[in-house]
């Protein structure tokens, strides 16, 4: 058995206006950010989790994202996973 | 006719429910707790009442979804009995499933606390029948979330099934932009399902029935089911 720390980004679906990211890029432009082309502002989540192997941590992390962690009506979910030691906190 | 209310942690606009369906509606109300695991049988209408279920966190509605009740009120719509989410009910349909959508964040990332107008947009449905076909009401929102979205095809079925039971509206009863408090599509303020026994609405009904507050447009809601079930 493996353990290992996944890594969550959860963003707005790209067909839904982020609005706290526009208003954050708005402040950006207007302080002289102005190399700052886009911002999108989501969530992290981080968890670990114990599996046979890398393939079967995924698919449990992305099945929990699926069901709860995010809503696929408006959110996008992208995973980072790095196998840790037993015991090891994230 | 007897409704029961659920109760969350979080909740707390349970107990305005409680007082408009009893003492407002005159029907039987008890409340029903989040760890129960079934609806007593003589409940004609689950409320999912507004508040901050479980403190919003995740997303609003999210961990309520997986509260041992909800199975139960999953079966309780099933069964074709009645379902109302008001506000934070309204999100904890949505993310059950039970109702489509989702509700965003409101445009102007801003919490809402005021009285709006509603179009009654559909006098079909057991929720709605004691209005009159496009009624105006005057019903207080407060939510930072009530920013109704779905996908095209569903706004779509939506509106072709005539399952729009609100909209936002000005004084005169124009769906406009100006009026639209939060940003949902087409103005929608509350929805039905397929089947037309579950309604979620962002706007508070149960906080306008009693007419020592001065307005009391929302009894209408409770009236109407009680007229359903045909128990006063």
């Amino acid at each position: 058995m493996k353990h290992f720390k996944a890594m969550i980004t959860i963003t707005l679906r790209k067909s839904i206006l982020d609005v706290q990211g526009k208003t954050v890029e708005h402040a950006l432009h207007s302080t002289n950010f102005t190399s700052i082309d886009q911002v999108r502002i989501g969530k992290y989540v981080e968890l670990t989790v114990h599996a046979a192997d890398t393939q079967q941590a995924m698919s449990i992390v992305d099945d929990a994202c699926k069901n709860i962690i995010a809503n696929p009506i408006m959110e996008d979910h992208h995973i980072a996973l790095e196998e840790i030691s037993v015991g090891e906190h994230a | 006719m007897k409704f029961g209310i659920v109760v969350f942690p979080g909740s707390n606009c349970d107990h305005d429910a409680w007082y408009a369906t009893s003492h407002n509606a005159g029907a039987q109300a008890q409340m029903l707790w989040h760890k129960d695991t079934m609806i007593p049988a003589d409940i004609d209408c689950v409320i999912l009442p507004g508040g901050f279920s479980y403190g919003d966190y995740l997303r609003c509605g999210a961990i309520a979804r997986v509260s041992p009740i909800m199975t139960a009120v999953r079966k309780h719509a099933e069964q074709g009995k009645f379902v109302l989410g008001i506000c934070n009910g309204f999100q904890i349909l949505t993310e059950s499933g039970l109702l489509p959508g989702v509700l965003l964040r409101n445009a102007s990332l801003s919490f809402i606390c005021k009285d709006i107008h509603l179009r009654t947009e559909q006098i079909l449905s057991p929720f709605t029948s004691s209005f009159e076909q496009g009624q105006i009401l005057r019903v207080p929102i407060a939510h930072g979330e009530g920013n109704y979205f779905a996908d095209e095809q569903t706004i779509h079925i939506l509106e072709q099934e005539q399952r729009v039971a609100f909209r936002y509206c000005d004084a005169n009863g124009n769906i406009t932009t100006e009026a639209n408090p939060n940003g949902s599509i087409n103005n929608i303020a509350g929805i039905l399902n397929d089947k037309g026994n579950v309604l979620g609405m962002m706007p508070h009904p149960e906080r306008c029935c009693d007419p020592l507050l001065g307005n009391s447009d929302g009894l209408g809601v409770f009236t109407s089911l009680m007229q359903t079930v045909g128990l006063y």
